[in-house]
C-alpha cells in the first residue's frame, strides 16, 4: 500500500467516526441557521400529533427568534433519558406527570421553578391538581401540556330508563354492583354485555385502594397491604366470584382496540366503563353517534366524603437536564400555557384544560359534552394523581400484578396484597438507599 | 520491512471488525460486567456495592418466577421445535412434484415479522373468537382462555416458537441433503427399512446438526423477548408470561436499575454457557462427525 493510499484511508476512517460522533447534533440542530433551535421530542403521532405540530407551527411564525422542531419519538420518556445520560438530550420532552418524579430524583430535570415564576405561571394560573402533581419541595419538575380526569362513561341505551341519566345513575359503588349485575347478561355460561368490569380497560389499577380511601405510598414507604386496599381488592375479586373469573377473561379477550371500532364501549359489550375525558374524541373518530354520558366514579356508601373523587393524569412538558437552549425551550413551553394556545391543544385531543381560567367558548365547542364534568373533576378537592415519588412505577406495577392475581382468581385480595406489600417493601429499602435524593 | 508494511495492511483489513467489536462488543461486555457491581441508574455516576446485586437477585421472588418461566418455556419450545423441523425437513426431502413450493410456504411464518406474529396470535388464542377455540367447539371441546388463564398463556408463547421452526427446518433440510446416498444403498443392501435408515443412518448423520440447532434454540428461547412483551405487557395475567429478558428490561429501563439488569444479563450468560456447555457435554456419545 503507497503512502498516499495510507493516508487516504486513515482520512476517511477519521471522517467517518467525526460523522459518528457529531452527526446527529449537526442535522437535529441546524433546522433555521439565522434562529435558535429548540429540538422538542414527543410521544404523539396522528391527529393528537398534528394538533402539537400545529402549535409549533403557530409558535415558529409568532416570532423570528426560536424556531422549534417538532420530532414525535415512541419510546420517548426511555429514549429522552438515555439521551440525557449521553449527554445530547432534546431541549424539550414530553412525558407523562407519573414519570416526573422518576426523572427529576436521578437528577434528569431542570428546575422550571424560577422560570415560571417569572412568567407569572404560578400555582394560582392552573388548577392546583395539575400544578401541585408536577411540584415537590419547592422544586417544578415541568407544566402541563394536555391533561385529563377520569369518570365513568355510561351507555343510556343498554342501562335500564330508571338509571338512564347522569340524575338518576348511581351514586355508590354498592348501587353500582347491583346495578351493574341487573343489566349482565349470560348466556351458556359466557358473558355477552357486562354492566360493569373493574378490568376493563384496566388502566388505573394503582388507584383502586386510594378510590376506597387508601394510600399507596406516604413518605415512609409503600402501604398497599391496608383495610382500604383489601376492601378495594376484595370488591374486584366480587365481580371475578359473581361472573366467573374465565368467564371475564374470555370475553374480555374478545375487546377490540380502544382506538378502534371494536372497542366493547363503543360496540355496546360493556354498558358502563371508567375513562377518561378523550373518550369522546376516540367515539368522534371510531363510532360517531354512539350514546353516552358520564358521571363522577362511584363512592362506596359508608364513604360519602369521597364523593367527587377522581383519578387526574397529564402530559407535560419539561427540559431535561443538560439541555442546550433551556431559555428559548421555556418560551415555547410558556407559548403553550397561554390560555387561548392551551385550550385550542386540550380541544384538539378531546381534553380539558388544566388551567384555572377556561373560557365559556371552550366549554360550548368541546367535543365531548361532558366536558363541564370532567373539569369539575379535576377541581374536585378528591381528585389525585399518582404518588410523586420515583417508587411510584414500582408500586403501580405491584398493584398491577396483584389486581390480576385477584381478577383471575389465582390468590386471594389478603395474599395478593401481603404479597405485594412483602415485596414493596424490599425494594423500598434499596430505592432508599440506592435512588431517592438524600 | 515488506513484511512490516504488510503486518500494517492487515490491520488496516481487520481494523472494521477490530473497532466494531471493540466498540460494540467487547465494551459494552466488560462494562455490564463492571456496572453489575455498582447500584448505577444511568444518570448517575455508579457506586460500587461488591456482590449486592447477585445477593439481592437470589431473594428475588419476581427474578425467581421470570426464570422458572423462560425455562419452563425454553424446555416446551426447544424439544418440539427440534421435533417439528426434522420432521418437516424429512418430509420436504422427498422427491415429490412441486416441493419448491411447499418448502417456501413452510419457511414463510419465518419471515413474518415478531410483532405481526404476535398481533396474529393474539387473534388466533383469542378465548372468545379465536380459530382454535372455534375449531375445538366444533368438535365438542370445552377450550380455555389461552391468553387468559395463567396456566395456558405460556404455552401459547410455546406454539408461536414451534410455528416459526422454518430456519431451524431449512439448515435440516442441507443436512439430509449432505448424507451420502452411499450409506442409505448400504443400509438398504442390509435389509434396512424406512424407519431403520432414518433411525441408524440420517439421524447418525444429521446429529452434529441438530447439536447446533438445539444450543441455537436455547439460546434464542432463554433470550426471548418480544413477541411475549407485544402478547403480554407486564407479563400479564399475574406475570405467568414474565420472561427473564422482560424483568431485565423493566429493570433498566422501567426502574432505572441498570447494574441489577447487568447482573441478570450475567446470569444470563452463564445459564446459556452452563447449558450449552451440558449439550455440548451430552452430544459428545451422540452426535457423529464424518471427519472423526
Amino acid at each position: 500500500m503507497t503512502v498516499r493510499a495510507t493516508i487516504l484511508t486513515l482520512v476517511t476512517a477519521a471522517a467517518l467516526v467525526a460523522v459518528a460522533a457529531w452527526g446527529e447534533r449537526v442535522v437535529t440542530r441546524s433546522a433555521k441557521p439565522d434562529r435558535v433551535t429548540v429540538v422538542y421530542w414527543e410521544k404523539w403521532t396522528g391527529a393528537e400529533g398534528e394538533a402539537m405540530q400545529k402549535v409549533v407551527d403557530d409558535f415558529n411564525a409568532s416570532q423570528d427568534k426560536i424556531f422549534v422542531k417538532y420530532l414525535s419519538i415512541s419510546g420517548v420518556d426511555q429514549k429522552t433519558m438515555l439521551a440525557t445520560a449521553g449527554g445530547n438530550p432534546p431541549d424539550v420532552a414530553g412525558i407523562w406527570q407519573d414519570q416526573a418524579f422518576t426523572f427529576a430524583e436521578l437528577g434528569a430535570l431542570t428546575d422550571l421553578e424560577d422560570m415560571a415564576t417569572a412568567a407569572d405561571l404560578t400555582r394560582d394560573y392552573y388548577i392546583p391538581a395539575y400544578y401541585d402533581a408536577l411540584s415537590k419541595d419547592g422544586h417544578l419538575w415541568g407544566l402541563p401540556s394536555t391533561p385529563a380526569s377520569i369518570g365513568l362513561y355510561v351507555r343510556p341505551d343498554l342501562v335500564p330508563a330508571d338509571v338512564a341519566t347522569p340524575e338518576t345513575f348511581p351514586k355508590t359503588l354498592e348501587e353500582l354492583d347491583a346495578l351493574s349485575d341487573r343489566i349482565t347478561k349470560k348466556k351458556d355460561g359466557r358473558i355477552e354485555l357486562a354492566g360493569f368490569l373493574p378490568s376493563n380497560p384496566g388502566w388505573w389499577n394503582y388507584a383502586w385502594p386510594i378510590l376506597f380511601g387508601g394510600e399507596n405510598l406516604t413518605d415512609h414507604g409503600p402501604t398497599v397491604d391496608t383495610p382500604e386496599a383489601r376492601r378495594a381488592f376484595n370488591w374486584v375479586a366480587g365481580y371475578a366470584k359473581r361472573y366467573g373469573s374465565q368467564a371475564v377473561q374470555s370475553f374480555q379477550s374478545g375487546f377490540g382496540n380502544f382506538a378502534s371500532p371494536q372497542d366493547p364501549f363503543m360496540n355496546g359489550k360493556v354498558a358502563t366503563e371508567m375513562n377518561g375525558v378523550w373518550k369522546a374524541n376516540y367515539i368522534k373518530v371510531y363510532k360517531p353517534g354512539t350514546p353516552f354520558f358520564a358521571v363522577p366514579f362511584p363512592y362506596p356508601a359508608d364513604r360519602p366524603d369521597l364523593a367527587g373523587h377522581a383519578v387526574l393524569s397529564q402530559d407535560i412538558l419539561c427540559i431535561p437536564r443538560g439541555a442546550k437552549h433551556k431559555a428559548e425551550a421555556f418560551e415555547f413551553i410558556k407559548y403553550v400555557q397561554r390560555q387561548d394556545v392551551m385550550e385550542g391543544l386540550c380541544k384538539s385531543h378531546g381534553k380539558n384544560s388544566p388551567l384555572e381560567k377556561v373560557s365559556e367558548e371552550f366549554f360550548r365547542t368541546h367535543p365531548n359534552k361532558a366536558i363541564r364534568l370532567f373539569d369539575s373533576l379535576a377541581r374536585s378537592p378528591k381528585a389525585f394523581s399518582p404518588p410523586l415519588s420515583g417508587f411510584a412505577p414500582q408500586v403501580g406495577t405491584e398493584l398491577n400484578n396483584a389486581f390480576q392475581e385477584v381478577n383471575t382468581g389465582s390468590k386471594t385480595p389478603e395474599q395478593a396484597l401481603k404479597d405485594a406489600q412483602k415485596r414493596l417493601d424490599t425494594l423500598y429499602k434499596t430505592y432508599v438507599e440506592q435512588v431517592k435524593p438524600k | 520491512m515488506k513484511q512490516r508494511r504488510e503486518g500494517w495492511v492487515g490491520w488496516l483489513f481487520a481494523a472494521p471488525w477490530v473497532v466494531g467489536f471493540t466498540l460494540l462488543m467487547l465494551y459494552p461486555l466488560v462494562s455490564s460486567l463492571v456496572a453489575s457491581f455498582t447500584n448505577y441508574s444511568i444518570l448517575r455516576q455508579p457506586k460500587f456495592i461488591g456482590v449486592d446485586n447477585y445477593v439481592e437477585l437470589s431473594k428475588d421472588t419476581v427474578f425467581h418466577q421470570s426464570l422458572a418461566n423462560t425455562l419452563l418455556y425454553a424446555l416446551g419450545a426447544v424439544p418440539l421445535g427440534t421435533v417439528l423441523a426434522i420432521a418437516l425437513a424429512l418430509l420436504l426431502n422427498a422427491k415429490v412434484k412441486g416441493m419448491p413450493v411447499y418448502r417456501t410456504l413452510l419457511f414463510l411464518p419465518t419471515l413474518v415479522p415478531m410483532v405481526a406474529q404476535a398481533t396474529l396470535f393474539l387473534w388466533v388464542f383469542n378465548g372468545d373468537y379465536g380459530i382454535l377455540n372455534a375449531l375445538l367447539r366444533k368438535i365438542g371441546m370445552n377450550p380455555p382462555n389461552w391468553l387468559g388463564e395463567p396456566m395456558w398463556a405460556k404455552w401459547t408463547l410455546v406454539a408461536i416458537a414451534v410455528w416459526g421452526c422454518g430456519n431451524a427446518m431449512v439448515i435440516y433440510l442441507a443436512g439430509l441433503q449432505n448424507v451420502p446416498p452411499t450409506l442409505y444403498e448400504a443400509a438398504e443392501l442390509d435389509g434396512a427399512k424406512a424407519w431403520a435408515k432414518t433411525r441408524h443412518v440420517t439421524l447418525p448423520m444429521l446429529s452434529p446438526v441438530i447439536l447446533f440447532n438445539v444450543v441455537m434454540g436455547i439460546i434464542g428461547s432463554i433470550q426471548v423477548f418480544a413477541v411475549p412483551q407485544v402478547m403480554f405487557p407486564g407479563g400479564a395475567p399475574a406475570r405467568s408470561t414474565y420472561m427473564f429478558a422482560m424483568y431485565l428490561y423493566d429493570n433498566a429501563f422501567q426502574f432505572q436499575r441498570m447494574g441489577y439488569a447487568s447482573a441478570m444479563g450475567w446470569i444470563m450468560f452463564l445459564i446459556i454457557l452452563g447449558l450449552t456447555l451440558v449439550s455440548l457435554r451430552l452430544s459428545d456419545r451422540h452426535v457423529h462427525y464424518e471427519t472423526s
